[in-house]
């Protein structure tokens, strides 16, 4: 589905992101884990188009996206739900949903659009009652599902996710977690970009350690877990004091 | 919720036909002059009022465009062609019948375009300066357009000063009325002047009918997402600089359709109209009405302009309006019609329960 190979990219004559290849099939979770500045976010801004890559091919579906617009990307079935949410604070959760589907206007139709919008309420019942609600009075957490609701919109073939887990509760975290499971279930194709590394690996199925721009050790997910590398560097002192 | 939003202007043109009444009623029928010049300046604020709240953008050049639509329709209509009138392209044209043959003040003949021709051509010309000007500024964040119009402004009113085909400090008087329609001739004679206040005024409500089914369409809620995280807005696939593009040069059509209408209307124009206090005025205006509320601008916009031009402000006219635009920054960005007030009437109206 999506196949990277040997990517450099940066912001000017940073170069962030350097000889980066992977892959992700259809119906996995692939994780992709590392510290704060490996670039992590560099990598899905550059897939998604925001960033051009200098080197290196992304092939998204067998064609290749590296000189395509951001529009033609999220239309050709990507989808980023970005770093922090950003929901439109101003504008009520529908109108949020709404704009996710903004490309699925253009290529369905609006009854496509509802038929969606309906199917995310589903998915995210607490969407739904608050649909009138502005987005920026909502919790951390349900902003992070309006965050997920808002990219599914468009009927995506892969959901690229930027660090879902940050700055909510533990026990939010564990449900935004298997929402994402139950994405895979429905057939969804999953990038899920994390920090918290333990989590992550506990629900892909394959996983990529990026540190510094490159990719040092990849994998799946239980071989990576008990990885004494990953473990030390990633998943905390006391697994390798234990 | 769809027949709330049009509430509103059908409001409008009660309103429209109230102060005609009024006018009547209190044998003031002289304000109708002025009231439609307000209806003219309203387009142009309205235009404006989009851009600024909804696109995000200011552009401090919007006399700019409703002087090149006011000078070309001048300008056209009345230079004579008389001196060009064996070459190729002037017969093609008359063959074509945009061009009308009359007599001057001095009994001459003169031949000129019709103002439909000069009308399209000015509109047309706004639309595209705002696109040439808009493509490569409006691809950068942040507020490069403001810096972008600024000298825009400032070279179009520099070019109506120096040309003498545009009448240099003296402007273009004798501006021929405009037969837009078998019954409505846009000029500034007596006999036409209800007319054309009423429809001065319909054309502004027909202006803000369309700028509210854009705002409420997938293009207003693209918009106004651009406000809120314009990443985010990408990557849900809106093209941000392609959507402030058109809002852009909408509100320059906008702009330039009301030049071309008042200059009929005033039968002339002059540099000041161009002029950069001109633009301040009409940001000013908007800033006033609120940025995200376009019926505070209309109102504050339409209000505003009527004293203006009722000589209110005597000669400190701009000087008032950067006043405003000053205290309203300060004290009330929302604008004066802003959501502080709303709670407040709504307790009026309804008693108690806000």
């Amino acid at each position: 589905m999506l196949k990277i190979r040997n990517l450099d990219a940066g912001y000017g004559k940073l170069r962030v992101l350097k000889n980066i290849s992977l892959h992700v099939d259809p119906g996995e979770i692939v994780t992709m884990i590392g510290a704060n500045g490996a670039g992590k976010t560099t990598l899905l801004h550059t897939i998604i188009g925001l960033i051009k890559p200098t080197k290196g091919e992304i092939n998204f579906l067998d064609t290749p996206c590296c000189r395509s617009s951001v529009g033609q990307i999220v239309a050709s079935g990507c989808a980023l739900v970005p770093e922090n949410r950003q929901v439109f604070a101003s504008m009520s959760v529908e109108e949020n949903l709404l704009l996710g589907g903004h490309v699925l206007q253009k290529r369905e139709g609006r009854a496509a659009v509802h038929k969606e919008l309906a199917h995310q309420y589903e998915l995210f019942p607490i969407l739904r009652e608050r649909r009138n609600q502005f987005a920026g009075t909502l919790s951390g957490g349900e902003q992070q599902m309006l965050a997920m609701g808002r990219a599914l919109m468009s009927k995506p073939r892969l959901v690229m996710m930027d660090e879902p887990s940050t700055g909510l509760a533990p026990l939010i975290v564990r449900d935004i977690f298997q929402i994402i499971l139950r994405l895979r279930e429905e057939g969804n194709t999953v990038l899920l970009i994390e920090q918290n590394a333990k989590a992550a690996l506990g629900i892909a199925d394959r996983g990529y350690v990026l540190e510094v721009g490159k990719v040092i050790v990849q994998g799946p997910s239980d071989i990576l877990l008990a990885n004494t590398d990953v473990q030390r560097a990633y998943l905390g002192r006391e697994k390798v004091t234990e | 919720m769809k027949t709330r939003n049009y509430l509103p202007l059908i409001g409008l043109g009660v309103l429209m036909v109230a102060l005609h009444l009024l006018t009547v009623w209190t044998g003031t029928q002289y304000y109708l002059t002025q009231l439609t010049m307000s209806a003219y300046y309203g387009l142009v604020i309205i235009g404006l009022g989009v851009l600024m709240g909804y696109a995000g953008q200011i552009s401090i050049g919007h006399a700019g465009f409703f002087a090149i639509g006011g000078y070309l329709a001048a300008a056209l209509t009345t230079r004579n062609l008389e001196p060009f009138a064996q070459n190729w392209w002037v017969q093609l044209l008359d063959k074509a019948g945009v061009i009308v043959h009359g007599q001057d003040i001095y009994g001459l003949s003169q031949m000129t375009f019709t103002p439909w021709l000069a009308c399209i051509v000015a509109v047309t010309t706004a639309g595209l300066v705002a696109l040439v000007i808009g493509i490569p500024v409006l691809k950068l964040k942040g507020h490069y357009l403001a810096m972008a119009t600024l000298g825009f402004g400032t070279i179009v009113y520099r070019i109506f000063l120096a040309m003498p085909y545009f009448g240099e400090s003296d402007g273009i008087t004798e501006v021929p009325g405009f037969d837009m329609l078998p019954f409505l001739t846009i000029s500034g004679d007596m006999s036409h002047r209800v007319l054309n206040f009423y429809a001065s005024w319909t054309l502004l409500i027909v202006g803000m009918l369309f700028l509210i089914n854009l705002i409420g369409s997938r293009v207003g809620r693209a918009l106004r997402s651009l406000h809120s995280s314009e990443e985010a807005a990408e990557a849900s696939g809106i093209n941000a600089g392609r959507f402030k593009l058109k809002v852009f040069v909408l509100s320059a059509i906008y702009a330039a359709v009301a030049g071309v209408l008042l200059t009929h209307y005033n039968g002339g124009i002059g540099p000041s109209e161009a002029s950069m206090a001109k633009s301040v005025r009409y940001v000013a205006l908007v800033a006033v009405g609120g940025m995200l509320n376009l019926w505070g601008t209309l109102i504050m916009g339409v209000g505003l302009t009527f004293l203006s031009l009722r000589g209110v402000f005597g000669s400190f006219d701009d000087a008032v309006f950067g006043t405003i635009l000053i205290l309203v920054m300060l004290f009330s960005p929302e604008g004066i019609l802003g959501l502080k007030l709303r709670p407040l009437l709504r307790q009026l109206i309804i008693g108690g329960r806000a």
